[in-house]
C-alpha cells in the first residue's frame, strides 16, 4: 500500500500566532517534528488545536510566525506542502451521492494523480468497507463514513498527517484499523500530528504528548518521560486549572 | 502625512468656496435652462471625482492581491467609500435636475441609469466587506468584486447608452462651452478632486489606526 | 495537476452527483415552472402584450433560477466540507473554476431550454421556427452570466449572509446581459437576424470573454484561506 513519506523530511515552526477578530487562537507556538514522530494534542475545546491542524494544512495563513515542512514554506510554497501532508479533518469531505470507491479515486485525484491498480481495493479491504464500497455514501453510518475518510489517508504518500479528532464515531474496531496505519507510517518515517480528547487512545499512539492551553503549547515532552496517570494529573493541573 | 491632510482640507474648503461663488454667483445663467442648470458645477465634478476613486479602487484592488499588503486594501477600501459617497451626490443632483427638467424626479435615461448601477455595484461591494470577518479574507473578496465591478461598468455604459438616452451630451464632451461656464466648472472639480484625496488620506489613516487598535488589543 | 485535468475531475464528479440526485434539475424545472405561471398572471393577457414582454421575462426567469443554480454548484461543495478539500488539491485552482463554470452553463442551458419550451406552450409562442437564432443568444447570454455567479457564488458560498449577498452582488452586474440578451431575444422572436442588431452581439461576446478571463485569474484568490 502507498503511504508512508520519503525519508528525512521534518516539521518545523516558529513563533505561529492567529488572531480572529481581536483575540489569539494561537499564540507564539514553537513546534519541531522529526521523521517517525507522533505529536498527540490535548487540550480544552478552543485551545487552538484544529486551528494549529488548518495553519500546518495551509488551510489558514498565520497572523505571525512561519514554518515549514521538509524545508517547504507553510505561507510561500503551499502546493509543495500540500503535496506533503494527509489530512483527516471535521468534515468527512465526502460527497453524499457518490459511492466510498467514487469518493477515494476522486480524492486521490484531487491529491495529484491517479493511484495504481488495487490501490483503492486495498484500501478500502484495509479499512474494512467491502461489504458497501459500491453504496452511496448517504446510506452508511457515520463510522463507516469515518472508514472512508481513513481510508482516504491511505491513497497517497504524504509525510504529514493531520489528523482532527480522528477518534470521533470510530467503533473499537475501526480504532484498532486507525491505530495500526499510523504505527505503519510511523515506521516509514511518516509524521503526524493529531489533536484528540481521547486520553487512552491518543497517549498510547503517541510519541510524543503536547498539551494546548489558550492557545499556547504549555507542555511538549516525549511519551517516555511519564506515565499515563501522571500525564492526566498534569493536564488536569495545568490546562484546566491555573495554566495561565 | 498629517500636516498634507490639513493643508488638503483646508485648500479643497477654499476651492470649493471659490468654485462655488463663481458656479452660482459670478456666471451666467444658461441661455437655455436657465438657473437650474448651476447645478452642474456640483454634478458633472462628482461624477468625475467618483470614477476617479473607482479607478483607485481597481488599481489597489489589483496590486493587494499581487502583493497582499494591508496598505492596498486599506486604500482600495477608503477609495471605495469615498467613491460610494461622490456617487450618491451624483444621483442626488441628477435628480434634483431631473425634476423642472424633464418633469420628473427620476428617468430611465442611460447616464443616470449607468451611474445607479455603478452606485449598487460598490454598495455591495462595501456590504461585503461588512459581513466578512476575517480582514484579509474580506480584502481578498472585496478585490475581486471591485475589479470585476470596474469591468463592467464599462459595458453597462455601452449597454444603457443603446437601451435609451435622452440625457444631454457630455458637458465635457460637447466641447462647444462657454468659456464663462468653463472655468468654474474646472474650479470645483479641481475642489472635488482636493476633497476626494483629503477623505481618502483621513478614511486611510482612519483604517490604519483601527487595525493599530486591534493588535494593541490583541498584545504580544 | 494540470488544470485542465483537474476541471475534467469536477466535470466527471458533479454530473455523477446531478444523475443521481437530480436535485439540481429538478428543482429548478420546479422553480421555472412556478416563475412561468406567476409571469402569465402578472402580465396582460392579450397577445401583443405577451409578445411584447417576453424576452425581458425570459431572461429574467433565467436571471432568477440561474441565482438558485449558482448557488447549488457550491452548496455540494459545502457539505461535509468538501469546498477544503479541493482548496488542498495541489495545482491550479483555476481549474476549479472553468469545471464550475462548465457545469453551471449545462445546467442553466438545460433550465433555459425548458423555459422556452413552456413560454411556447402557456404564452402560445411558436418557439421551433426561431430556436435557431436564440440558442446564439443563450449561449452569449448563460456563459457571461455564469463567469460572474461562480465566483460570486464562491465568494458567498462560506458567508452567513450568502442567501441576501449573492444577489446583491450579481444582480447588478448583469445589467448589460440583461439589456443585450433581452435585446437579442426580441429579435429572434421576432424572426429577424442577430446581425440586424450586431453591437449586441459583440457586447455579449466582449463581456463573455472579459469575465471568464477575469473569473479565472481572480478565482484562486477566493479560495485562499
Amino acid at each position: 500500500m502507498a503511504h508512508g513519506g520519503t525519508s528525512g523530511i521534518s516539521l518545523h515552526v516558529r513563533g505561529l500566532s492567529k488572531a480572529f477578530r481581536g483575540t489569539w487562537a494561537l499564540r507564539g507556538l514553537d513546534l519541531d517534528l522529526g521523521p517517525g514522530e507522533t505529536l498527540v494534542l490535548f487540550g480544552p475545546n478552543g485551545s487552538g488545536k484544529t486551528t494549529l491542524l488548518k495553519i500546518l494544512s495551509t488551510l489558514l495563513r498565520p497572523t505571525r510566525g512561519t514554518g515549514t515542512l521538509g524545508g517547504a514554506d507553510l505561507v510561500r510554497e503551499r502546493e509543495k506542502v500540500r503535496r506533503r501532508i494527509g489530512l483527516l479533518s471535521h468534515g468527512s469531505f465526502l460527497y453524499e451521492d457518490l459511492t466510498p470507491r467514487e469518493n477515494l479515486v476522486f480524492g486521490a485525484a484531487m491529491r495529484g494523480g491517479r493511484p495504481a491498480d488495487g490501490t483503492i481495493a486495498a484500501a478500502i479491504e484495509r479499512v474494512g468497507l467491502e461489504a458497501v464500497a459500491d453504496e452511496r455514501v448517504q446510506t452508511l453510518s457515520s463510522g463507516m463514513k469515518r472508514r472512508v475518510t481513513l481510508a482516504r489517508l491511505l491513497l497517497n504518500t504524504a509525510d504529514l498527517w493531520l489528523l482532527d479528532e480522528p477518534y470521533t464515531n470510530l467503533d473499537r474496531e475501526a480504532t484498532k484499523v486507525l491505530e495500526e496505519v499510523l504505527q505503519e507510517h510511523q515506521e516509514q518515517g511518516g509524521m503526524a500530528v493529531m489533536a484528540t480528547h481521547n486520553f487512552l487512545d491518543g497517549f498510547k499512539l503517541a510519541t510524543r504528548l503536547g498539551i494546548l492551553a489558550r492557545g499556547r503549547l504549555i507542555l511538549d515532552e516525549p511519551r517516555e518521560s511519564m506515565t499515563f496517570p501522571a500525564f492526566q494529573e498534569l493536564y488536569t493541573l495545568r490546562a484546566e486549572g491555573g495554566g495561565r | 502625512m498629517d500636516r498634507l491632510a490639513r493643508i488638503l482640507g483646508v485648500g479643497a474648503g477654499v476651492l470649493l468656496a471659490i468654485g462655488l461663488w463663481m458656479g452660482l454667483v459670478q456666471a451666467p445663467p444658461d441661455a437655455v435652462q436657465g438657473d437650474v442648470q448651476r447645478i452642474m458645477y456640483i454634478h458633472v465634478p462628482s461624477i468625475l471625482t467618483a470614477y476617479l476613486a473607482f479607478t483607485v479602487v481597481l488599481v489597489a484592488s489589483i496590486a493587494y492581491l499581487l502583493r497582499g499588503s494591508r496598505g492596498w486594501d486599506r486604500l482600495a477600501h477608503a477609495s471605495a467609500e469615498v467613491g460610494v459617497v461622490f456617487t450618491g451626490i451624483t444621483l442626488a443632483t441628477g435628480s434634483i435636475w431631473g425634476k423642472p427638467t424633464w418633469g420628473v424626479w427620476w428617468t430611465w435615461d442611460a447616464r443616470l441609469t449607468g451611474t445607479a448601477v455603478l452606485f449598487l455595484i460598490y454598495v455591495g461591494y462595501l456590504m461585503l466587506r461588512s459581513v466578512v470577518d476575517d480582514r484579509d479574507r474580506a480584502g481578498r473578496y472585496a478585490a475581486v468584486v471591485g475589479i470585476l465591478g470596474f469591468f463592467d461598468i464599462i459595458f453597462t455604459h455601452m449597454a444603457v447608452k443603446w437601451f435609451r438616452t435622452l440625457h444631454q451630451a457630455s458637458t465635457l464632451e460637447k466641447g462647444a462651452i462657454d468659456p464663462a461656464l468653463y472655468l468654474p466648472l474646472m474650479v470645483n472639480l479641481g475642489a472635488f478632486v482636493t476633497l476626494y484625496i483629503y477623505f481618502l488620506l483621513r478614511r486611510v489613516r482612519l483604517g490604519t489606526l483601527e487595525e493599530a487598535v486591534e493588535a494593541e488589543v490583541l498584545g504580544g | 495537476m494540470s488544470f485542465l485535468a483537474l476541471t475534467g475531475q469536477i466535470l466527471r464528479k458533479d454530473f455523477r452527483i446531478e444523475v443521481r440526485s437530480r436535485e439540481g434539475v429538478n428543482t429548478l424545472l420546479f422553480f421555472s415552472t412556478l416563475l412561468v405561471f406567476l409571469f402569465r398572471f402578472a402580465i396582460g393577457s392579450t397577445e401583443t402584450q405577451v409578445r411584447e414582454a417576453a424576452p425581458g421575462l425570459l431572461w429574467l426567469a433565467f436571471i432568477l433560477t440561474g441565482l438558485w443554480g449558482m448557488a447549488r454548484t457550491f452548496q455540494v461543495e459545502r457539505e461535509n466540507d468538501c469546498l477544503e478539500f479541493l482548496r488542498l488539491a495541489p495545482g491550479d485552482l483555476g481549474g476549479l473554476y472553468l469545471g464550475k463554470l462548465i457545469v453551471g452553463c449545462c445546467l442553466m442551458w438545460a433550465t433555459e431550454l425548458a423555459i422556452l419550451a413552456m413560454f411556447g406552450l402557456f404564452f402560445h409562442l411558436d418557439m421551433w421556427p426561431v430556436i435557431g437564432s436564440l440558442i446564439p443568444v443563450l449561449i452569449l447570454g448563460t456563459v457571461g452570466f455564469v463567469a460572474i455567479g461562480t465566483l460570486f457564488a464562491a465568494i458567498t458560498a462560506n458567508l452567513k449572509a450568502r442567501e441576501v449577498m449573492l444577489p446583491l452582488l450579481l444582480f447588478p452586474l448583469m445589467v448589460p446581459i440583461l439589456l443585450a440578451a433581452s435585446r437579442l431575444t426580441d429579435l429572434g422572436l421576432a424572426g429577424d437576424s442577430l446581425w440586424a442588431e450586431a453591437h449586441w452581439l459583440r457586447l455579449l461576446i466582449g463581456f463573455d470573454v472579459v469575465f471568464v478571463v477575469l473569473g479565472y485569474l481572480t478565482f484562486p484568490f477566493v479560495m485562499e484561506d
